[in-house]
């Protein structure tokens, strides 16, 4: 494989989730290495069965917002994030949880799906992975 | 050597790229794959990751609405 892209997951929102798994799965395509690294709010989406649970990052209105463009990203056969992270692991893409957040958030591994997540770090392990990236992003 | 097809016609962002990427790792070297798509980013993008891959691009070509990319797979993915 030729270069590495390296993603901070911060938010939990449905938009943002969704784009990281958009980059993440296209660097993958093009050959690349790809690190996952959820944290803060993006760690919820690694809980079982939270994974397209989050809001949308604008006009959410109460879910409303968020309804309907899952409507239209049906429409335009966008795959679902289920199916995204199914092929982001298909083609080796790595997942890290954040253990800080899980203290923070009383989040246990029994909570998360454990049969995604690669490893268990803390910033030194987000560093060393961005220190050997092409591209890194905090979503 | 085989030839594996793909049909990608009215896959988004980024199925065609992931589809052809999955079609590589599993193909054996020399085989061909051939993509058929209607995504019109896919088209320059199919492309652009074949040479990121260094892989062998033999041919882009219009179908009416769709598009055909023949690619060879020449090492390993």
């Amino acid at each position: 494989m030729t270069g590495k892209t390296t993603i901070i997951v911060h938010s939990g929102d449905m938009d943002k989730v969704l784009s990281a798994f958009i980059i993440g799965n296209g660097s993958l395509s093009m050959g690349m290495e790809v690190t996952l690294y959820f944290t803060f709010w993006g760690l919820n989406r690694l809980k079982k069965g939270g994974l397209d649970k989050g809001p949308l990052s604008k006009m959410n209105m109460l879910g409303l917002g968020r309804r309907m463009i899952q409507g239209r990203m049906t429409k335009a056969n966008v795959a679902t994030l289920e199916s995204m992270v199914n092929d982001f692991k298909e083609l080796g893409g790595k997942i890290i949880a954040c253990e800080m957040t899980m203290e923070i958030m009383g989040i246990t591994k029994e909570q998360l799906r454990t049969d995604w997540i690669d490893e268990y770090g803390a910033v030194g392990t987000y560093v060393n992975e961005a220190r050997k990236s092409d591209i890194t992003l905090f979503i | 050597m085989s030839q594996i097809n793909l049909d990608c016609r009215h896959q988004n962002c980024p199925v065609p790229l992931v589809q052809v990427r999955k079609a590589l790792k599993k193909a054996a070297i020399g085989d061909v794959i051939e993509v058929v798509g209607t995504h019109s980013a896919s088209k320059k993008e199919i492309p652009m990751a074949v040479e990121a891959q260094g892989q062998e691009l033999l041919e882009v070509k219009d179908q009416g609405q769709e598009w055909v990319i023949r690619i060879k797979k020449v090492k390993e993915a």
